[in-house]
């Protein structure tokens, strides 16, 4: 991997390549979550992440942004080091501002969807935009009401969340994170927490939106969608990756046993 | 069953109330006191109405209830500000910075406000001469400190300190209110830690401080009054010194209650507004 490795400041140029982990690990106390992950996504690619509860899903997820740092390991999205800056062997912790500015690029939803309940739909939207890129408010009024349109919402724009319904809600934090332009959204088990009705709206534009282009890792339960939609599939269990390959082909035919254990109890 | 009770099950219920007696013994009770009250408040000549009249708007009453508006506006404001700081600093990573705040919070809520303003009336003693320099080093300005410092200001410190000190612990309590997962949404948003606090978390720990804040700030107006310990002139003060000449003593305090009262009343209806403004958004 050093061959890739750009010794100046430990980004890989590997074209195509939004995130790559290498032997990614995560402590928590003395409890190893992360035990060595190693990940590929390509740009376009929708990789759907499954595995039991606690197997850290969403740490490495929360990795990807940095909201948590890594131990061990190393990873990059878009060729950039996550969270560190490499000068010769020695790694040097960005800044604030540095990372935040890392951040802007990778939209991130969650399960409980943590919009800002003190403020509009329309506001939540248009927040990041403006504080974070300094665009003008009637810009980002403008994108998004777009955005709100895109998400099925334009009627809702003046609700507070309070006011919406789950899957709204949900449709709400999307387009909050894809009024940043991100370049890779990353999906936290984003119907978990949904009535069954109201799963297939959130889907339905996450959908629209892998068929756009859009680079996504989406942690979930819906295998359907992972089957449908997926590009790859990832099993995780106990903090490492037990098993990937074309979603269709791992659902149908696990080669895995703690695979089949788990398949055998979602499907 | 019986003809008579066959209406259908499924009519509107007529039922009987149950009876309260109770309730109209305590409503008697309660009217029979109200009245005495009303009855003593006419009689009793005791209260001098004239009297409070003829003083509820002289200079020197005005003047007074201009102080007390002033202190207590900037006694929450400097308290607000500073309890915000100490707030921060009690749930800052850095060690040494808990710890100042906890001291700081330790020393101001744990001695009374009456003393802590007779120190601060007194603070010339202590240090004598204020200075602008290098800590432990050479002093670039220097000045008598009861040259620089007033009553007003004496006053004003005072009821400040004390008031970040309780401040700090409501901050803190509606910053801890706020859910963890505000903080990571606006982090993964790319939002700063400061942008973040001041736009997403503070916003909405507003809903949980403001009706403490409310309360705080009324009995601040109340509290004003001990800055005679400075000694500042305030309303307490100023009618205390008139009775000292006109005996009138009854009357004048129940006009400055009836000052105190107007005032509170006001800032209640700031506190209903302001609550209001803060709970936007959230489901009632
Ligand atoms: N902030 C934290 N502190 C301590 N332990 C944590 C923390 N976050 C997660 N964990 C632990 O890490 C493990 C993996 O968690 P998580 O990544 O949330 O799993 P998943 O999303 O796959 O259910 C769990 O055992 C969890 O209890
Ligand atoms: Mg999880």
């Amino acid at each position: 991997m050093t061959g890739l490795t750009n010794m100046a400041s430990g980004d890989v140029a590997a074209e195509g390549l939004m995130v790559k982990a290498e032997q990614v690990c995560k402590n928590f106390g003395h409890v190893q979550v992360l035990k060595g992950i190693d990940l590929e996504v390509q740009q376009g690619e929708v990789m759907c992440v499954v595995g039991p509860s606690g197997s850290g899903k969403s740490t490495f997820l929360r990795c990807i942004n940095h909201l948590e740092k890594v131990d061990a390991g190393r990873l990059w999205v878009d060729g950039h080091l996550v969270g560190y800056r490499q000068r010769g062997d020695k790694l040097y912790e960005l800044r604030e501002k540095e990372v935040a500015a890392q951040r802007r690029d990778i939209g991130m939803v969650f399960q409980r969807f943590n919009l800002f309940p003190h403020m509009t739909a329309l506001q939540n939207v248009m927040e990041a935009p403006m504080l974070v890129k300094g665009e003008s408010k009637d810009a980002a009024k403008a994108r998004a009401e777009q955005l709100m349109e895109r998400v099925g919402l334009s009627d809702r724009m003046g609700n507070y969340p309070s006011q919406l319904s789950g899957g709204q809600q949900q449709r709400v934090a999307i387009a909050r994170a894809l009024a940043m332009q991100p370049k890779l959204m990353l999906f936290d088990e984003p119907t978990s927490a949904l009535d069954p009705e109201l799963v297939g709206e959130v889907l339905d534009v996450m959908r629209d939106l892998a068929r756009e282009g859009m680079t996504m890792v989406v942690v979930t339960h819906e295998m359907g969608f992972a089957r449908e939609v997926g590009d790859s599939l990832v099993f995780m269990d106990g903090g490492v990756v037990v098993e990937q390959g074309v979603p269709r082909e791992v659902l149908a035919n696990p080669q895995h046993a703690r695979t089949q254990a788990f398949l055998s109890k979602v499907l | 069953m019986s003809a008579g009770q066959t209406e259908t099950r499924t009519g509107a219920i007529k039922a009987v109330p149950v009876r309260h007696p109770g309730r109209w013994v305590a409503a008697v009770a309660v009217a029979v006191l109200a009245a005495m009250l009303v009855n003593n408040l006419v009689t009793n000549e005791a209260y001098n109405w004239a009297e409070q009249l003829k003083y509820l708007f002289a200079p020197a009453v005005l003047e007074a209830t201009f102080n007390t508006i002033w202190l207590t506006v900037a006694a929450m404001v400097g308290g607000v500000i500073l309890g915000i700081l100490l707030a921060l600093m009690r749930l800052s990573a850095n060690p040494l910075l808990r710890g100042a705040a906890w001291l700081y919070i330790w020393v101001f809520r744990g001695t009374p406000l009456f003393t802590q303003l007779l120190i601060w009336g007194n603070i010339g003693a202590l240090f004598p001469t204020l200075g602008l320099g290098i800590p432990f080093g050479p002093q670039f300005v220097t000045a008598q400190t009861n040259a620089l410092y007033s009553a007003a200001a004496a006053a004003a410190l005072g009821l400040v300190f004390n008031e970040a000190a309780y401040m700090a612990e409501i901050v803190r309590g509606g910053i801890q209110s706020v859910d963890a997962g505000q903080q990571e949404a606006a982090s993964a948003l790319g939002l700063t830690r400061v942008q973040t606090l001041r736009r997403i978390i503070l916003p909405q720990a507003m809903r949980v401080i403001a009706p403490p804040t409310g309360n705080e700030a009324i009995s601040m107006l109340k509290n004003t009054s001990l800055v005679v310990a400075v000694p500042f002139v305030e309303l307490t003060f100023t009618v205390q010194n008139i009775y000292s000449h006109t005996y009138q003593i009854i009357p004048m305090l129940v006009m400055a209650c009836i000052w105190y009262l107007f005032l509170s009343s006001l800032m209640m209806i700031g506190q209903h507004y302001l609550e209001r403004h803060y709970g936007k958004g959230y489901a009632r």
